[in-house]
């Protein structure tokens, strides 16, 4: 199945997920069995060696119509990212196979109560241990933590920060359901404990120093990418249901669409989603091009796509009426989404401070 | 070439280009061949990833997570010196 037609099968579902338990088992499967997962990893390590265009044309699909099945492939993608880089030849060989083919399914936990957009903070401890390596601390925010088999852990150790891999099922990792948070709510997120977790000292990823700076840096930069191209999906698809609520609702004998001011917002939401779709074709080029400028072209996608989802699904709800602020409303549901996307992977004030530095780099 | 018969010389062609990206990531920059760029805090934290992508097209490598055991790119001259080890593995 393309993931156009994926995406309308998950559809009559969202809502559910959203109000209830969050994405199904059965679905997260479904995800992983049309290949979904990870699908940028070249072909000899499991995946299928899309392009940055073809996995971010997945997550506007997805995103368009279930966060939470965005969320999926931006988590596992992140890891499979940060493992097919940093990894070492044996770790490639044992966990990005298992990735691409979601018989593992990782998250990424990097955010603690006291380490949010510093994460240079991280009070989360690896050391040495008989017999490997030994992992003690408290992570936050973790999406998918509720599902995922593995955890790439940020971490302090003697040498700087530093990067493992914290299977789920080993003594002393405590998963702690998030739930009733603004958006998301599908995205089974975790808090997660780790109790002097022992593991093998082959499940660190990158020497000590690397951990932030290249691991959680490749990690970010990938989640980056597919979450501002996730945002392209919201905001288009809050386009589509207003130009259709708006063109269908009538009140005092005129289509809302008759109304001057409406067809004008409609125009103003047209353009914030087709704007956000070109920023991030930009950035997936020079990401197939391998350029190094490709970082800060990411952080400007997915600070002018988060924006733009947010803006186009405020003026959707508004449009909606009480439409849109109903239990079971799409644009409304969208919205609560669009607005975490301003925070994670670096919110704005953060982005613009890069952004700054990449455009005094580019003067002339 | 050949490092041989002097490990410390550098490939003034490779530090050139080691010495571009700097110059296009910080214009005006006055950081010295062997200064240690992340101790002067100049380095943003998306530029130590920019970096190793920088080198990997500039001189046609890849940089694998045992590059990074060394002090490969704390200075413009130990980078130079990386890329030159790098390039003569390559070569056989
Ligand atoms: C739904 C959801 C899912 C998440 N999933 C994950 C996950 O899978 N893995 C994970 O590790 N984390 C995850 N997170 C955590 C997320 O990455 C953090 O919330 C985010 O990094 C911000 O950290 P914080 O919440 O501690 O906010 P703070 O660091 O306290 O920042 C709050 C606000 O202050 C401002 N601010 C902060 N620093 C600066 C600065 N230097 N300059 C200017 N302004 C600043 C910004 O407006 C920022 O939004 C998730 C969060 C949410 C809400």
């Amino acid at each position: 199945m393309d993931h156009a037609a994926f995406a309308e099968s998950a559809r009559a579902g969202a809502a559910a997920w959203d109000a209830g338990a969050g994405l199904p088992a059965e679905v997260v499967r479904s995800v992983a069995d049309a290949g979904f997962l990870a699908a940028d990893l070249p072909v000899e390590h499991g995946g299928r060696g899309w392009s940055a265009t073809e996995v971010g044309e997945l997550c506007a699909s997805l995103g368009g119509v279930c966060s939470a099945l965005r969320a999926l492939v931006t988590v596992q993608g992140m890891v499979a990212a940060a493992v097919l880089r940093w990894g070492d030849r044996g770790q490639r060989a044992a966990w990005l196979p298992a990735l691409a083919g979601g018989d593992r399914l990782a998250a990424f936990a990097a955010t603690e109560t006291g380490a949010g957009t510093d994460l240079s903070a991280v009070d989360t401890e690896i050391s040495a241990t008989p017999g490997g390596l030994r992992v003690r601390g408290r992570k936050v925010w973790v999406t998918f933590g509720q599902s995922a088999d593995v955890f790439l852990v940020l971490a302090r150790s003697g040498g700087g920060l530093r990067t493992a891999l914290v299977e789920a099922d080993r003594p002393g990792v405590t998963v702690e359901p998030v739930t009733g948070q603004l958006g998301m709510r599908a995205a089974r997120i975790a808090n997660v404990r780790f109790d002097d977790v022992t593991i093998p000292a082959a499940n660190a990823i990158a020497p000590p120093g690397y951990g932030l700076s290249h691991v959680a840096g490749t990690a970010l930069d990938h989640g980056r990418f597919t979450v501002a191209w996730g945002c392209v999906g919201i905001a288009e698809s809050c386009l589509d249901h207003t130009a259709t609520h708006v063109g269908t609702r009538t009140q005092g004998g005129a289509r809302l669409a008759d109304h001057d001011a409406v067809r004008a917002l409609l125009g103003r939401c047209l353009a914030e989603a087709r704007a956000a779709r070109a920023v991030c074709a930009h950035a997936a080029a020079l990401r197939e091009r391998g350029e190094p400028a490709a970082i800060a072209e990411t952080v400007l996608a997915k600070y002018t796509a988060s924006r733009a989802a947010t803006a186009v699904s405020e003026h959707a709800v508004r449009l909606h009426g009480s439409a849109g602020i109903a239990p079971d409303s799409t644009v409304g549901r969208l919205h609560r989404d669009a607005v975490v996307m301003r925070i994670i992977e670096g919110p704005d004030e953060v982005a613009e401070r890069h952004l700054g530095d990449h455009a005094l780099r580019r003067r002339r | 070439m050949s490092s041989q018969f002097s490990p410390q010389e550098v490939d003034g062609d490779v530090l050139r280009q080691v010495r571009a990206f700097f110059d296009t990531a910080l214009p005006g920059n006055a950081i010295g061949a062997d200064d240690d760029y992340f101790a002067l805090g100049v380095v943003n934290s998306l530029m130590a990833l920019e970096m190793v992508t920088h080198v990997e097209r500039a001189f046609g490598l890849r940089v694998e997570t045992e590059d990074l055991e060394l002090d490969n790119f704390r200075t413009m001259n130990n980078m130079a010196r990386f890329v030159e080890r790098k390039l003569a593995a390559a070569r056989g």
